[in-house]
């Protein structure tokens, strides 16, 4: 066990201050400052959060009524007379995936909340390289503008799903996309070396910066869970940016890596995704995790049951997460022999998942439970992701996946994972930083509406999916009717379609009131869930440099209910022990409660 | 409509890989509700009451050795059942050695099947081909020689268990044997293109006597027919 | 080709400008073949004309059946087996969907774009027409009369390509910028679909009917190269001249030895004008 810890010449730092008082470009649009720079990632990201829901209505409206106009156009090209066209359907559902996995859930989980908790969980005054940080930001705005503009362009946007499988992504004759293709690949690869830049940042932030006292095993869970998603992104995302660059070469240099008329192999372009493409499954699901942890903790009043074992869960995913990526792949023509091997790496990966459950679980057994609206968030990604993640057994199952590959039942296992899992996760923590974000609640009943409408509209839209799949219905059908087997399927899609027009409208609700409270909503203080860890120390919200004097921290992030503190069921990591004769600097020798 | 029921299965293998999927359905449930009841159990139970105070524990290292060792245990069951199934349906070795043999290929947004001719070889000149509807014998094994010519198209048979990518510049063979004749849906199960959702085709099931009158009756004597204009495969742009 | 390649790499070079290139690479300004800019009207006051007949000689090959048994409302929409006839010939020896258009000799100007649309309709899972001209800048109308998917997936190499569907009954419009010879349209819903498009940038075109005639009215006087050409024979030539107010006649014969000659397609056209002498020389 590494006991790297920074200790400050007599536990307590200054910072040396500068109070010039920064122009308003620099404080928050080419902001350093983490805070700041977390903050612009969270409104990109949740404007990319809607127009990827926005493209989900359209989809639906068209799974419901398929060619039935739409009661607006939205150009000829797109839907002459307001009839979707088959390659605009391609296109709503390729940028539905692209914008929700790369420009919503991904940086809302890493780019908003590595950011923003890291230093202020760890006890630093910022990252380690504030302007790398900017520059991760400034670069994620190109590649959102490109993608968006890539709607215009004639030939409309990429068409070849998020996967992009070649050789329909890398011939513009097969889709019929044209400078949209490249586009969505200079979109990505630009937003790569964002994800890189940033994956630096926190990892060396983690390992470089922490309070004194603050070690390893004294780290908050979603510490924990962000640093080795760092470590993921740092290793994969470069992997698809290399695949990205020799896509785009077949699309406009004429290279054939992915195209077998020259010796190109089409199941290359499969194998170089998927390797970066399951680990990005769980960069998209292991922050979400670790939000879960703490925000169950703190609404239980408990600690963490087991935090060795959720730490070494992550750790294991992580390290699972690379020998996995043949399971997308099992009916795409690999040798069945490594199907069998990538089903007993993928059988195994759903061990540690269940561990993280069965912690969560007897996290909140005998606690004494407070449900808030981050809990209650919490609490549904637990529900949920339990679906996602038994659905995600049949799947692993190759024999099953043969019936079920490529059908609707993927779609609900991969929405229960991401929506119900990293997207109630990212709700979870929302509700639960926004107080020290902006210094501001948000109105509590609104959001107890929004978190019953959206638990209940989910599940509408989503669950009857798997029955979709058992059916046979295939994903990515922009008409199902014209098969007779699948016609008597439309009466459920209706009923989906409609719940998910309520589901998007109960997120305008929060939206509403995101924005509302941002200006009106009540002043929070600087600790409003009674939370252990060190950003509930300083004001809401934190001023620049974070911490008036560096933290030192005596304890874990979850002491709730110490039987130490009789007066009531917090203690504060920073806070100095309260046995009498404890040295009050004995951090480093001092044993993790 | 039947929730985790699958279509009826009219193929060898249907049987054994929706046996599985029962098996699967029946252990996730249960966990499912395990878990989800003991969810709602600690909610009701545990909820903020005035003079609460929650247990403070850090853990159970016997818990936790308990919740690894027994899911390990049911997913490596499944695996091993599953990879029974899985050795039967795909492994090159398994492939009945009698198989009456036909080529489908896949393009945007087409499938062709070949047969052989008079000489009961594929690939010369007497063969003959069908457009979207695949003519079979029900209870002989049948082995399809699967390619594509443009993109990556998936070959899905949903009745018959049977779905395997047609990736160009890849021959893949696939085998199974239907249990009764009939029509059964064949789709595209890989997104193709802009006409992806029409890629349809029927396979045709007879019984052996019948199949072999239609066989007979498409069976003509090599034509030569003149090359056409301009149909050779397009290759990069 | 190898522009396409270099523009490739431009672009890949250039990457924060491809919104612009992709914005406004379709408004044609590309096309450039035209020779004389800002020129006056053609004087057409004695305009006459060019007339006569594609002749074939020789064994057609035998008319292809096209198997469309799974598309039932095709299939009903023929009485008869539907064939696809790779050469169409009439009953005296008249060679049907022959491009026959002006490629060398006219006098330096510039033609009106015509205001009315030409039509390719979709019906029956069949084109009509199977092979036709259009003028750049014309608009072409696309018809799907049959109700169901046909996809129409143009692949040139002068022009910006497309491959747009139609899922239903409903008209597109596209057109074309540069002048080339031919264009080929294909579905790929129905395999055996196939049209040809003849773009110029002069209305001096026809397209020999069943019987294999055609006519090219309204032509100043002068001396003209006519290319005709045919999907699977390849191209002819002939040189015509033209009196004022007179009406010329040319000929074309081709034979079942020219099969599997080399096809123009995706050819630019750049008509060469009077005065820059014209050699006439077969195509090949």
């Amino acid at each position: 066990m590494t006991t790297a810890v920074v200790t400050g010449p007599g536990g307590a730092v200054q910072h040396p201050v500068h109070h010039d008082e920064p122009s308003f470009v620099r404080k928050y649009i080419f902001s350093t400052d983490h805070k700041v720079i977390g903050i612009q990632f969270l409104f990109m990201s949740l404007l990319f959060l809607v127009i990827g829901g926005a493209l989900a209505m359209l989809m639906r409206y068209q799974l419901a009524w398929p060619g039935e106009p739409l009661p607006m156009g939205l150009g000829e090209t797109r839907a002459p007379g307001g009839i979707i066209l088959p390659e605009f359907y391609n296109s709503l559902v390729t940028m539905h995936g692209t914008i929700m996995v790369f420009f919503a859930i991904m940086p809302l989980l890493v780019g908003v909340f590595a950011n923003y908790l890291i230093p202020l969980q760890i006890g630093a005054p910022d990252m380690a390289f504030p302007r790398i940080n900017m520059l991760s930001f400034w670069l994620a705005v190109p590649a959102g503008i490109l993608i968006v503009a890539s709607f215009f362009v004639i030939g409309g946007a990429a068409g070849a799903g998020w996967t992009a499988y070649a050789p329909l992504s890398a011939v513009s004759e097969y889709s019929g996309v044209q400078a949209g293709q490249n586009l969505w690949n200079i979109s990505l690869i630009i937003l790569g070396f964002s994800s890189i830049l940033g994956a630096l940042n926190y990892i060396t932030t983690v390992i470089n910066m922490r309070a004194p006292g603050m070690t390893w095993f004294r780290m908050p869970l979603p510490v924990w869970a962000l640093f080795i998603t760092a470590i993921l992104i740092l290793l994969a995302v470069p992997v698809l940016t290399g695949a990205l660059i020799m896509l785009l070469f077949d699309n406009v240099l004429g290279t054939t890596f992915f195209l077998p008329a020259s010796g190109g192999e089409p199941l290359l372009w499969q194998h170089l995704f998927w390797f970066f493409g399951h680990p990005e499954v769980y960069i998209l699901i292991l922050p979400a995790m670790g939000f879960v942890s703490e925000i169950i903790a703190n609404g239980s009043r408990k600690p963490v049951f087991g935090y060795p074992a959720m730490v070494i869960a992550i750790a294991s995913i992580a390290i699972l997460g690379w020998l996995v990526w043949g399971h997308h792949m099992f009916q795409s023509g690999m040798n069945p022999m490594l199907g069998s091997i990538f089903m007993g790496t993928t059988m195994v990966i759903a061990v540690p998942s269940a561990i993280k459950v069965f912690n969560w679980l007897a996290t909140m057994w005998k606690g004494d439970l407070h449900f808030h609206v981050p809990m209650l968030h919490a609490i549904s990604f637990v529900a949920l992701f339990v679906v996602g993640g038994l659905s995600g057994v049949f799947l692993a199952s190759t024999p099953v996946d043969i019936y079920l590959h490529d059908t609707y039942f993927v779609v609900a296992h991969l929405h229960y994972v991401l929506f119900g899992g990293s997207l109630f996760g990212i709700f979870a923590a929302i509700t639960y930083w926004y107080p020290k974000m902006f210094g501001r609640m948000m109105n509590e009943t609104v959001n107890r509406i929004h978190w019953l409408l959206t638990f209940i509209g989910f599940n509408a839209v989503f669950f009857p999916m798997h029955m979709l799949g058992s059916a046979g219905m295939m994903r990515r059908l922009y008409d199902y009717t014209e098969y007779p087997h699948l016609e008597p399927l439309q009466e459920t899609n209706i009923f989906m379609t409609w719940a998910a027009f309520a589901l998007f409208a109960a997120q305008l609700l929060f939206a509403v009131n995101f924005i509302w409270c941002l200006f009106r909503g009540r002043r929070a203080d600087p600790n409003p869930w009674n939370a252990n860890s060190l950003e509930w120390t300083t004001p809401s919200p934190p001023p620049h440099g974070n911490f008036p004097a560096t933290p030192v921290v005596h304890r874990g992030p979850y002491e709730y209910s110490s039987p130490d503190v009789a007066d009531r069921d917090w203690y504060p990591q920073d806070e100095l022990p309260r046995v009498v004769g404890a040295p009050a600097h004995a951090a480093e020798t001092e044993v993790r409660r | 409509m039947n929730f985790w029921t699958l279509p009826e299965s009219f193929s060898t293998f249907g049987d054994d890989i929706d046996a599985i999927f029962l098996t699967i359905t029946w252990v996730t449930v249960a966990i499912f509700f395990i878990v989800e009841v003991a969810l709602v159990w600690f909610i009701v139970k545990y909820r903020h009451r005035e003079g609460q105070r929650a247990l403070h524990i850090h853990g159970s290292m016997r818990a936790e050795l308990i919740w690894t060792a027994v899911p390990f245990l049911i997913v490596m069951m499944i695996a091993v059942q599953s990879a029974g199934v899985w050795f039967d349906a795909r492994f090159p070795g398994r492939i009945p050695e009698n198989a009456y043999e036909i080529a489908v290929r896949a393009k945007q947004f087409e499938w062709t099947a070949t047969y052989p001719g008079a000489d009961d070889e594929l690939g010369t000149e007497d063969d003959f081909t069908s457009r979207n509807v695949i003519h079979l014998p029900a209870d002989t094994p049948v082995v399809v020689h699967l390619t594509a010519e443009d993109v990556i198209h998936s070959f899905f048979v949903p009745e018959l268990r049977v779905k395997q990518d047609a990736v160009p510049g890849m021959a893949q063979r696939i085998w199974f044997e239907m249990t009764e004749p009939g029509e059964y849906v064949l789709g595209c199960a890989e997104l193709c293109g802009l006409g992806h959702y029409r890629m349809k085709g029927r396979i045709m099931a007879y019984t052996n006597d019948d199949f072999m009158r239609w066989d007979l009756e498409q069976r003509r004597p090599a034509v030569a027919v003149a090359g056409t204009a301009s149909t050779e495969a397009g290759g990069a742009p | 080709m190898l522009a396409k390649r270099i523009s490739g790499i431009v672009l890949v070079g250039l990457v924060p400008l491809l919104v612009a290139c992709g914005g406004d690479a379709g408004d044609g300004s590309e096309g450039g073949a035209d020779g004389g800019a800002q020129q006056a009207p053609v004087d057409l006051s004695n305009a006459g004309s060019v007339s006569g007949t594609v002749t074939f000689t020789g064994t057609a090959p035998a008319p292809q059946p096209i198997d469309m048994s799974d598309e039932e409302q095709c299939a009903a929409a023929h009485e008869e087996q539907p064939v696809r006839h790779v050469v169409l010939t009439g009953a005296d020896g008249g060679l049907a969907n022959v491009f026959v258009y002006v490629k060398e000799g006219l006098p330096a100007g510039e033609w009106p774009t015509p205001d009315q649309a030409v039509t390719l309709d979709q019906e029956g899972c069949e084109y009509h027409p199977h092979v036709f001209g259009l003028q750049t800048g014309q608009d072409l109308e696309i018809k799907n009369s049959d109700g169901l998917l046909h996809n129409i997936n143009t692949t040139p190499d002068e022009n910006r390509g497309f491959n747009i569907s139609q899922p239903t009954t409903m008209t597109s419009t596209r057109t074309f910028t540069t002048p080339e010879i031919m264009i080929p349209v294909r579905c790929d819903v129905h395999g055996w679909m196939e049209a040809y498009i003849g773009v110029t940038d002069h209305p001096y075109f026809a397209v020999s009917g069943e019987d294999g005639t055609f006519s090219i009215d309204n032509l100043p006087p002068g001396d003209y190269v006519l290319e005709a050409w045919h999907e699977h024979l390849g191209t002819q030539t002939a040189n015509v001249t033209v009196a004022p107010n007179g009406d010329a006649t040319a000929e074309f014969s081709f034979d079942a030895g020219m099969a599997g000659r080399h096809v123009p397609l995706g050819e630019p056209l750049v008509v060469r004008h009077l005065g820059h002498g014209h050699e006439g020389g077969d195509a090949i």
